[in-house]
């Protein structure tokens, strides 16, 4: 049954209100829409439709896109299962058929009284305290089949959220290892002071002297960015902190906001005074919605010690502030042109290139888009220098790196380096034993092997936005390269014809192999789809999607090579498996509804 | 002195803001496409029309042209990557061209004949795409859909609109229409609409008219695609 028109008016008005009654804020619309209904419901959107004066298709298209609204209901209590790898190893699968069994409810389904549904998602930035899992986007930590006992007991007892135990959302930020950015003891409007006593193109200088170079995985150099935005005419200047943490083993960011939030804001303003801004927005990923209350405190304390607001720091004429906007679900978003698309309103497709976001970013008006660790560097730089910061790290990659270390090891967490530091250095820190491999910067990034242990992290060797995940002996570095190429799969945004149709045909590929048909002939097609992939595609998801696979192909080809039972070619095509569709109606599973062949009656 | 880069080693003029496909298309110089369109602001998806320029990669219809550039089209490493796409545009959706009424004037299937695809090469998806019949004077048969949102944009800023849209994500993107039960017949679409008749492939097709022209003699049964550059649409909408 359709619920009263009336009802949803009653609970949109007031969102409507708060947002102006403007499309541009339409996913913030759209998620405290859902949070209070839970789905968005076709009423919801008619009412949207005609407040916010834009065709259906439009909330619709944006809906849609976003794995975190639902335009069906999904049960009031929405379990989603991280799906990293690193979840994987600590036996979320297990935990997942085990709730799944508890509550009756198959994955990815609403059960039949619609109380619940359980389903995986991409990593939620919780690798070092797995096996993680989110309830109406609200991350649980550290699942144990005890802990799907009690959740599945809560969910049946229809206890509300808010009255769950308090342990089963404690997320620690489990710091191992503190360099400059994590050091306790930075003072608030410091580095402010700082900057206004070098003035803006002061301030630009010591960021250029500092050689700093974006935290977010490609490494550009932050003042160039900077000082392009401040050249650049426009109506407005914005500024815009990335905190899409999405790369798959990447939680530094989660622990910055958590722990360092000061020092991230601060950085923004900073950028806000260099460049002229006056409006800066963080980009949170859906994923770290617990974390709002949080930064909306900080940035409220921040507003009553003038560190924000007008005249920031009585700095006549300089007015800066900050807003949250909330992701929701979707890893195309930490792309800097898509993540403003998605500020804006919009599906998060990334945009056509030329031109940049520096000239026409938000709103198509100048806009520095930096990571959450590059703004917490500036408050550094500008408190001591850029000829300091310089001098820390190596000659090509200035300063210090926040790594997420997780996998197999006996201390996952936090750790903060120099660049420069050896993958066998991190290793011995984090206490990892009989490793084989270690997939640095997550799926885009590069798997390293143990006899290249000795490489470093820096730009010119390494680069990484921050995942350090580990594998021991013990791990088929096939399967870890399947369940990056599926991620890939799930957050191509299908906007370019060889990303969208190529990472699902690699995905069948990396299927078939794991289903036992692999020959030769695939590795040929592999290497086909990542030629074309890097060539043809829109942006770097496209481009980086093959790197897991051809880097275990090239590192780990024994985990490829068992899988390749035949010799020519074997289609991908399955007669028995093709009947469990009719197994699953006739309620049979017995060995007369199987077909089999020699082959497989040996496995 | 009109400004000029080459093509494969043609001098090409372009005036200033063109992009390269534009000034090669006017000069009657074909660069395979299938989600540019003269009339429309470039999209860039399909990425056929993806060229070298100064040795990179990069494609066309959104790619301004600048003086002196060396731009790269019929190469065989391009041809055979433009084949790959095709065949993905194909595998990707139902297209069953000896019982389509597009066929000989379906721009998918013309581009695949150009480019010498011979087989589909990969496993097809066979989607699950229900047709919409909805409509009184029109068919959707999204089966055919290669997300190239011309439909999209025609009724967006020509119909002024917003007759159709791209939603969902990744392998699961598709076209929707403007209305709450989804339906054709529930929007206000109508024949006269640009919208009704920008369709490359076979999806928006008029209803009681099949076979008006036999096959053998459509389009691009007289003539391959290349050859009709970019006046094919006007010749089309005769």
């Amino acid at each position: 049954m359709a619920a009263p028109e009336l009802d949803h008016k009653t609970y949109l008005d007031p969102i409507l209100a708060r947002y102006g009654h403007a499309a541009l804020h339409l996913m913030q619309i759209l998620r405290e829409a859902q949070e209070h209904f839970g789905w968005l419901h076709p009423d919801a959107i008619d009412y949207l439709t005609e407040q916010l004066h834009v065709p259906r298709t439009k909330i619709e298209g944006v809906a849609s896109f976003y794995s975190f609204f639902y335009l069906q209901p999904r049960g009031r209590y929405r379990v989603l299962f991280s799906d990293n790898i690193t979840d994987r190893m600590l036996g979320s699968k297990a935990l997942m058929d085990r709730m799944c069994r508890n509550l009756w409810v198959e994955p990815g389904k609403m059960s039949e009284d619609g109380l619940v549904s359980v389903d995986f998602t991409s990593c939620t930035g919780m690798c070092d305290q797995g096996p993680a899992l989110l309830v109406n986007n609200i991350a649980i930590t550290r699942m144990t089949e005890q802990r799907v006992d009690e959740i599945c007991d809560l969910i049946r007892e229809q206890v509300p959220l808010a009255q769950w135990p308090a342990e089963f959302f404690r997320v620690e930020d489990n710091i191992r290892r503190k360099g400059l950015l994590l050091e306790d003891g930075f003072v608030p409007g410091s580095a402010l002071q700082a900057a206004f006593a070098h003035g803006p193109e002061g301030m630009l200088d010591e960021v250029r002297a500092s050689g700093l170079r974006g935290r977010g995985g490609a490494g550009f150099t932050t003042a160039i960015k900077w000082e392009s935005c401040r050249n650049a005419p426009g109506e407005a200047h914005y500024v815009v902190c990335n905190a899409d943490e999405g790369e798959p083993g990447t939680f530094k960011d989660r622990v910055l906001l958590n722990g360092y939030a000061d020092k991230v804001f601060e950085g923004m303003t900073l950028c806000g005074y260099v460049i002229g801004a006056r409006k800066g927005m963080l980009y949170l990923r859906g994923e770290y919605r617990y974390l709002r209350d949080h930064l909306e405190a900080v940035l409220a304390r921040r507003r009553e010690r003038r560190l924000l607001g007008a005249n920031v720091l009585g700095q006549a004429g300089f007015d800066f502030d900050i807003e949250i906007h909330f992701g929701a679900g979707a890893y195309i978003c930490g792309e800097e042109s898509a993540l403003i698309e998605s500020l804006e309103g919009k599906r998060g497709t990334p945009r056509n290139r030329p031109p940049f976001p520096v000239t026409h970013g938000y709103l198509n008006q100048p806009t520095v888009v930096n990571n959450v660790e590059t703004f917490a560097a500036t408050c550094h730089i500008a408190l001591k220098g850029g000829a300091w910061y310089a001098a820390i790290g190596t000659a090509r990659s200035a300063g210090t790196k926040v790594m997420s270390i997780s996998g197999d090891c006996a201390r996952p967490g936090i750790y903060e380096y120099p660049f420069g530091v050896s993958v066998r250095q991190m290793l011995e820190d984090c206490g990892a034993a009989n490793t084989q491999a270690v997939q640095v910067s997550g799926p885009s990034g590069v798997t390293v092997s143990r006899a290249e242990f000795d490489r470093v992290l820096a730009f010119e060797d390494i680069g990484t936005a921050g995942a350090f995940m580990v594998f021991d002996d013990s791990r088929d570095m096939f399967e870890v390269a399947r369940n990056f190429v599926h991620f890939f799969a799930h957050e191509s945004c299908g906007f370019c014809t060889p990303c969208r149709v190529g990472t699902s045909l690699l995905k069948n590929l990396m299927d078939k192999l794991h289903n036992g048909h692999g020959s030769p002939y695939d590795f040929q097609e592999i290497e086909r789809l990542n030629a074309l992939l890097l060539s043809m595609s829109h942006c770097g998801l496209g481009h980086t999607a093959c790197n897991p696979v051809l880097d275990t192909i090239a590192k780990f080809r024994p985990a490829y090579e068992v899988r390749m039972l035949h010799q020519e070619f074997t289609p991908a095509f399955d007669l028995d498996w093709s009947l469990q569709a009719a197994r699953q109606m006739t309620g049979r599973d017995d060995s007369g509804a199987h077909l089999h062949n020699e082959e497989e009656a040996s496995r | 002195m009109s400004k000029t880069f080459t093509l494969d080693g043609k001098d090409v003029p372009f005036r200033d803001g063109q992009t390269i496909i534009e000034a090669a298309l006017e000069a009657g110089h074909y660069i395979p496409h299938l989600c540019h369109h003269p009339d429309f602001k470039a999209h860039g998806s399909c990425k056929l029309c993806t060229v070298k320029v100064n040795g990179r990669q990069t494609a066309s219809c959104t790619m301004q042209a600048a003086e002196g550039q060396v731009v790269e089209s019929e190469t065989e490493e391009l041809n055979s990557e433009r084949r790959a796409l095709t065949q993905m545009l194909f595998v990707e959706g139902n297209h069953f061209c000896p019982s389509c009424e597009k066929s000989g004037d379906c721009q998918l299937q013309a581009t695949a004949y150009h480019l010498n695809m011979m087989t589909a090469h990969y496993d097809h998806f066979f989607p699950n795409r229900p047709l919409d019949a909805s409509h009184p004077d029109f068919l959707l048969d999204f089966n055919r859909c290669i997300l190239c949102s011309l439909c999209v944009r025609a009724s967006r800023d020509v119909d002024g609109k917003n007759v159709f849209a791209l939603a969902g994500r990744g392998i699961k993107s598709h076209l929707i229409v403007n209305a709450r039960s989804g339906k054709l017949a529930d929007t206000d679409f109508s024949a006269a609409d640009k919208a009704a008749s920008v369709c490359p492939v076979g999806v928006i097709l008029p209803k009681r008219r099949g076979f008006a022209v036999p096959i053998g003699e459509r389009t691009f049964d007289k003539q391959p695609i290349d050859a009709y550059v970019d006046t094919r649409i006007a010749r089309k909408e005769e």
